[in-house]
């Protein structure tokens, strides 16, 4: 690690914007609390993406502050639409389809990953106690995981790391990161730079992982 | 048998004990029995456990730690992950004065379905390799391996719906399902909070999301708004 400042790299929304762009038309997809629910609003309606949250709904769109019905919230709370075709279910539904692997991606925040793809996303040691939510369920259950979360920590510190030492949400269950700098894919061999967001070069992003990362192959540039 | 109308929140609370273990659904706001849970506070019982979705997110569930009235919480969010604000359950258990059992949402509920439909324990791989493991039984079945979790039950279950039926059928409307349903099953005491009580018949049997056979106890009461507070 480099004692210099950490880059600015992309926005929370910009993060948002491109980890909507991982997902594939016609998924189902379940979106974590906080920088995740951005997500919602960079889908188009011909992406066909049906959004499920935990709290027992499959097909929302974008949040609606409108309007607010205590009974329509996503699982982080907040009032949002209906799509045409939307479904209510209770919370044992709800977790049959997550962990049963009915949910195609799921994009959750994250503290730290590391190169075998452990999570680490639900306590913070220093604050103590946590609040778990679905967040160990998604990650054992979701087929694909794409963590949306910014490279470094406040205090410059790497959040992509060889070994996690904050508590693990899941072991092996990351399969893409997308960060402020960087789109990287966790493989059988570690992780995998993938993109650069635009203004980020490819030795910033080794500078700031504390872990190897691959940067053979074609690495471009994110398209945003 | 037709479930039994009372006409007020606290009087179908009032025999609540001390000690109780009391499952509370709802999610935040959608679901959630806010009158019953005024009316637990208000019958000033002590060292009870709840077992809720959440504590202190702008939910009703945190006024029992007003007067200390919980010694544990079993709950899937009960701590901000930011420390900007915090809850008066949170300060309580900064201070070592209430348990918390953090528990997965998705091991939560089928802890409770377990509890509610006679079954032994849970097989999931939720929690494998984490802190959730610490002290539980591991079996490997089939080459595959499996966390056992224990089932769940209260004494009590506070719940909500929209519509009952005299008979205790129970109708809920949009996402106010979420923990209802389930922890209707299993609890020795169900309660339902209402926003109305009509004739049998008046709901159609296949909108019943609770049926009768669950429900102990009903009463109407216009719902109490409250907003998730992250």
């Amino acid at each position: 690690m480099t004692n210099s400042q950490p880059p600015t790299g992309l926005s929370r929304e910009l993060i948002a914007l491109r980890a909507a762009r991982e997902l594939e038309p016609g998924s189902v997809v379940n979106l974590g609390i906080g920088l995740p629910t951005l997500v919602a609003g960079f889908v188009e309606p011909s992406d066909d993406i049906l959004f499920q949250a935990e709290n027992g709904i499959l097909g929302y769109s974008g949040v609606s502050e409108s309007d607010f019905d205590s009974d329509l919230i996503n699982a982080g709370g907040q009032p949002v639409n209906l799509v045409a075709g939307a479904s209510f279910f209770d919370t044992a539904d709800s977790f049959a389809m997550i962990r049963g692997g009915h949910i195609d991606a799921a994009i959750l925040g994250g503290l730290q990953v590391s190169a075998q793809g452990d999570l680490a996303n639900w306590y913070v040691p220093a604050r103590g106690g946590g609040s778990v939510g679905g967040a160990m369920d998604l990650a054992v259950g979701a087929k694909k995981l794409i963590i949306a979360m910014a490279h470094v920590t406040r205090e410059g510190e790497p959040r992509i790391v060889e070994a996690c030492d904050y508590p693990l949400t899941a072991e092996r269950c990351v399969d893409v990161i997308i960060t402020d700098y960087a789109v990287i894919d966790v493989t059988e061999s570690g992780f995998q730079l993938r993109e650069v967001a635009p203004g980020i070069s490819v030795g910033e992003v080794i500078d700031w992982t504390g872990a190897p990362v691959n940067v053979s192959g074609d690495v471009i540039e994110m398209s945003l | 048998m037709l479930a039994e109308v009372f006409q007020t929140p606290d009087t179908a609370v009032a025999d609540i004990a001390n000690g109780a273990t009391i499952l509370v659904g709802g999610f935040v706001s959608a679901g959630t029995p806010s009158n019953l849970i005024r009316a637990l506070c208000r019958t000033g019982q002590t060292e009870l456990t709840a077992v809720a979705n959440n504590i202190g997110l702008g939910d009703l569930l945190d006024e029992l730690c007003e007067e200390r009235q919980l010694a544990k919480v079993i709950a899937t969010f009960a701590i901000r992950a930011s420390g900007t604000r915090q809850s008066r359950f949170e300060s309580q258990y900064r201070a070592g004065e209430v348990e918390l059992e953090l528990v997965p949402q998705g091991t939560l509920i089928e802890r409770l379905r377990a509890g509610g439909a006679g079954l032994g324990g849970v097989l999931t791989k939720t929690g494998l390799g984490t802190m959730m493991a610490e002290g539980k039984e591991t079996l490997e079945i089939d080459g595959e391996h499996w966390l056992l979790e224990r089932p769940l039950r209260g004494d009590v279950a506070l719940i909500k719906a929209w519509r009952a039926d005299h008979h205790g059928n129970l109708q809920y409307r949009l996402a106010g399902l979420n923990f209802n349903p389930v922890m209707a099953t299993a609890a020795d005491l169900v309660i339902a909070e209402v926003e109305e009580i009509v004739e049998p018949g008046a709901i159609a049997p296949e909108q019943v999301g609770t049926p009768a056979v669950y429900v102990d106890r009903l009463v109407q009461c216009d719902p109490i708004p409250v907003r998730w507070e992250g």
